[in-house]
């Protein structure tokens, strides 16, 4: 970390050349992603299957929108270790709605609600008291899964009604599902988002240095707000999705996703401290997990011992481009 | 203003005990508070683990990790071997949970991965490596010799030998972060890395040094934690690293480092342990306990980001006075 602190400051998004190394990092998570498709199919006869492939991407779709906007917030040098819990909020308050007896629409507006006003109440706490947004969101962390838990208890809510079961379960086209094309649609607006207008290049002048960007008329603290909303907002998606494919609540419900979402930012090329860090990145990670997720499955390898991989991956992929840059020093060196 | 912001918490926490003991004499029994502590003692030392490991800008989340797997190792020996002596596995357990945390600190320091990617990564690898190490399987009490489950309750003085190591722990953490060399370079490497880098101190080094000590310890609690429960497998202390977190944070530990005591970090982890036990007593169904700490982590950062602000000001006027 100090020699981050001591390095002169560059952006890395902006440096162009020989030395783009975050452009060979997407190359590096793609060749990644390459290999294990061909490891994969070539181990399981099950793998190169349209409707299994389908299959997989239920893996990893939920969290993989989450992460769309984690990335922003990371980039942006904030976190939100609470989406996992505002999913129990949100499917909480869709489960009571439905037993109250509304339909799927106005379960999903309650969903998408609950979602932005956890994420609005993160930012608040966040930008009024400038406290750093990890501790905020430990708190919050429990704060609204302990709100889950006081509700529902042991209880599970069961019963949604006829109709809301498309949004988890559902197909577009042929064995595209509703779930994978939302994703991919939120993915080309947030890689626009970022990449391509304005407020992208805010977030990531706010991640690089926030008081220059003060300084420069951006209004920090109102990006970081609405960034954290926009957090909110996409686990209010990921609940609507993840409540209707397994239609029933429970306060344990995504218990754990918010270390597997910020895991595949991270894998993604996003810088941890903010400032760097792209979209099409996060998608080819969502979908490396996704396969290795699948693949590892197929072979009847055991869930706990794919986290392993993972998290491997994670350190690996990051460690690799560093260590190898300080041995090809030293050999210069000499 | 150090000192009053832990002197505040211990009200709080005395307070909220008595009035507990108000509607529920039988909580404030000398019997049911020692239970109470024998209860936090483990996160406690963990909690003090952390709070160096935070002190320095860090983050040690493997924690929980750690624990499942050293449990699982120590288990399985004891399992295999009965006869191996239980001071040689407790340090077993604490060298394994020094090779945890001094894997963490090496690619903090020398590979210069952030602390909070390295730890994410290590939380899945090490609960994986225990799922490997045990087969997915659970060691229970029968599989455990008698004397692996019985040192930590042996009692002394009324009180467990869990309870005995915990306060040793605290005495010698203490120690540590306010009379030693190294304690002071926590606290300087936190303040302001770059002038304790000018002021000759490896700020690596010294971050690396924490991770080892916090490893050492969760490693430790994992053989605490295995003879405590009677049992270790893949799933124990899941969602702990965070617990123990909240416990610094209460405490008054800052996450940007530099600033929290030992004192503080003790009496956070003692808040959640009052709010864990006093629940059931109370008649208050367990399930509001998650919401209960989720609020009293908030409470706790507000009041402190308040206080620190003011502090900064004063500081320098006081400095000013003095020179």
């Amino acid at each position: 970390m100090n020699q981050q602190a001591l390095a002169p400051h560059v952006i890395p998004d902006r440096v162009v050349g020989r030395f783009d190394w975050w452009k060979r990092w997407e190359l590096l998570l793609f060749a990644v992603a390459v290999a294990i498709f061909i490891f994969n199919s070539m181990a399981s006869p099950y793998f190169l299957n349209p409707y299994n492939l389908s299959d997989a991407t239920f893996n990893f779709t939920e969290k993989a929108t989450i992460a769309l906007a984690m990335a922003l917030l990371i980039i942006c040098a904030e976190i939100d270790l609470s989406v996992a819990s505002i999913i129990a909020l949100s499917s909480t308050a869709m489960g009571a709605a439905a037993t109250a007896g509304f339909g799927p629409p106005v379960l999903v507006i309650v969903g998408l609600a609950v979602g932005v006003a956890a994420g609005a109440f993160n930012g608040f706490i966040v930008t009024r008291f400038a406290i750093p947004s990890i501790v905020v969101t430990i708190g919050t962390m429990s704060l609204f899964r302990g709100i889950a838990f006081v509700v529902l208890g042991d209880h599970v809510y069961r019963t949604y009604p006829e109709g809301f079961n498309f949004f988890g379960q559902g197909y577009v086209w042929w064995v595209f599902s509703f779930e994978f094309v939302l994703f991919l649609v939120l993915a080309v607006v947030f890689g626009v988002v970022l990449h391509l207008t304005s407020f992208g290049r805010r977030i990531y002048a706010i991640g690089n240095n926030p008081i220059a960007a003060q300084f420069s008329g951006v209004r920090v603290n109102r990006i970081r707000f609405s960034l954290f909303m926009l957090t909110g907002l996409m686990s209010g998606v990921a609940a609507v999705l993840l409540t209707s494919r397994i239609s029933s609540t429970r306060p344990t419900i995504a218990m754990g996703w918010e270390l597997e979402v910020i895991t595949m930012v991270v894998l993604g090329g996003v810088n941890i401290l903010g400032g760097s860090g792209t979209i099409p990145g996060v998608v080819i990670a969502g979908f490396v997990m996704g396969l290795v997720t699948f693949g590892f499955g197929l072979l009847n390898v055991p869930g706990i011992v794919q986290s392993i991989f993972i998290g491997s991956l994670l350190i690996g992929v990051i460690a690799l481009p560093i260590v190898a840059g300080k041995i090809a020093d030293r050999w210069r060196t000499r | 203003m150090r000192v009053g912001r832990d002197v505040l918490l211990a009200i709080i926490v005395a307070v909220m005990t008595a009035g507990i003991g108000f509607i529920t004499p039988s909580f404030v029994t000398p019997a049911n508070l020692a239970g109470l502590f024998n209860d936090t003692s483990i996160l406690i030392m963990v909690a003090l683990g952390q709070t160096m490991v935070v002190l320095t800008k860090c983050i040690d989340l493997s924690v929980g990790a750690n624990i499942a797997f050293t449990g699982v190792i120590v288990a399985l020996i004891n399992a295999a071997h009965p006869e191996v002596p239980i001071p040689l596995l407790m340090l077993v357990a604490a060298a394994v949970g020094l090779g945890l945390g001094a894997f963490n600190g090496t690619m903090v320091w020398l590979v210069g991965i952030p602390p909070i990617v390295v730890t994410l990564g290590t939380l899945s690898i090490y609960r994986g490596l225990a799922f490997l190490a045990s087969g997915g399987t659970s060691i229970v009490g029968r599989q455990m010799s008698p004397a692996f489950i019985a040192v930590p309750r042996a009692e002394f003085l009324d009180l467990p030998a869990m309870s005995w190591i915990a306060i040793v722990v605290v005495i010698v953490v203490a120690f540590v972060m306010w009379r030693t060399r190294i304690g002071r370079a926590f606290y300087a490497t936190g303040g302001n890395p770059i002038a304790a880098v000018y002021t000759g101190i490896n700020v690596g080094r010294t971050q690396f040094i924490a991770f080892c000590i916090s490893g050492t310890i969760a490693g430790f609690c994992g053989y605490l934690w295995a003879s405590r429960y009677t049992i270790a497998y893949v799933d124990i202390a899941t969602g702990f690293e965070l617990e123990v977190v909240a416990a610094c944070v209460i405490g008054g530990v800052s996450i940007a480092g530099g600033i929290g005591t030992v004192p503080g970090a003790v009496l956070g982890a003692l808040f959640l342990g009052v709010v864990k036990n006093a629940l059931p007593v109370m008649h208050i169904s367990p399930f509001w306990q998650l919401a209960i700490s989720g609020a009293a982590i908030l409470g706790a950062v507000i009041i402190n980001a308040g206080r620190e602000r003011r502090r900064t000001g004063r500081l320098i006027l006081k400095e000013a006075v003095a020179s």
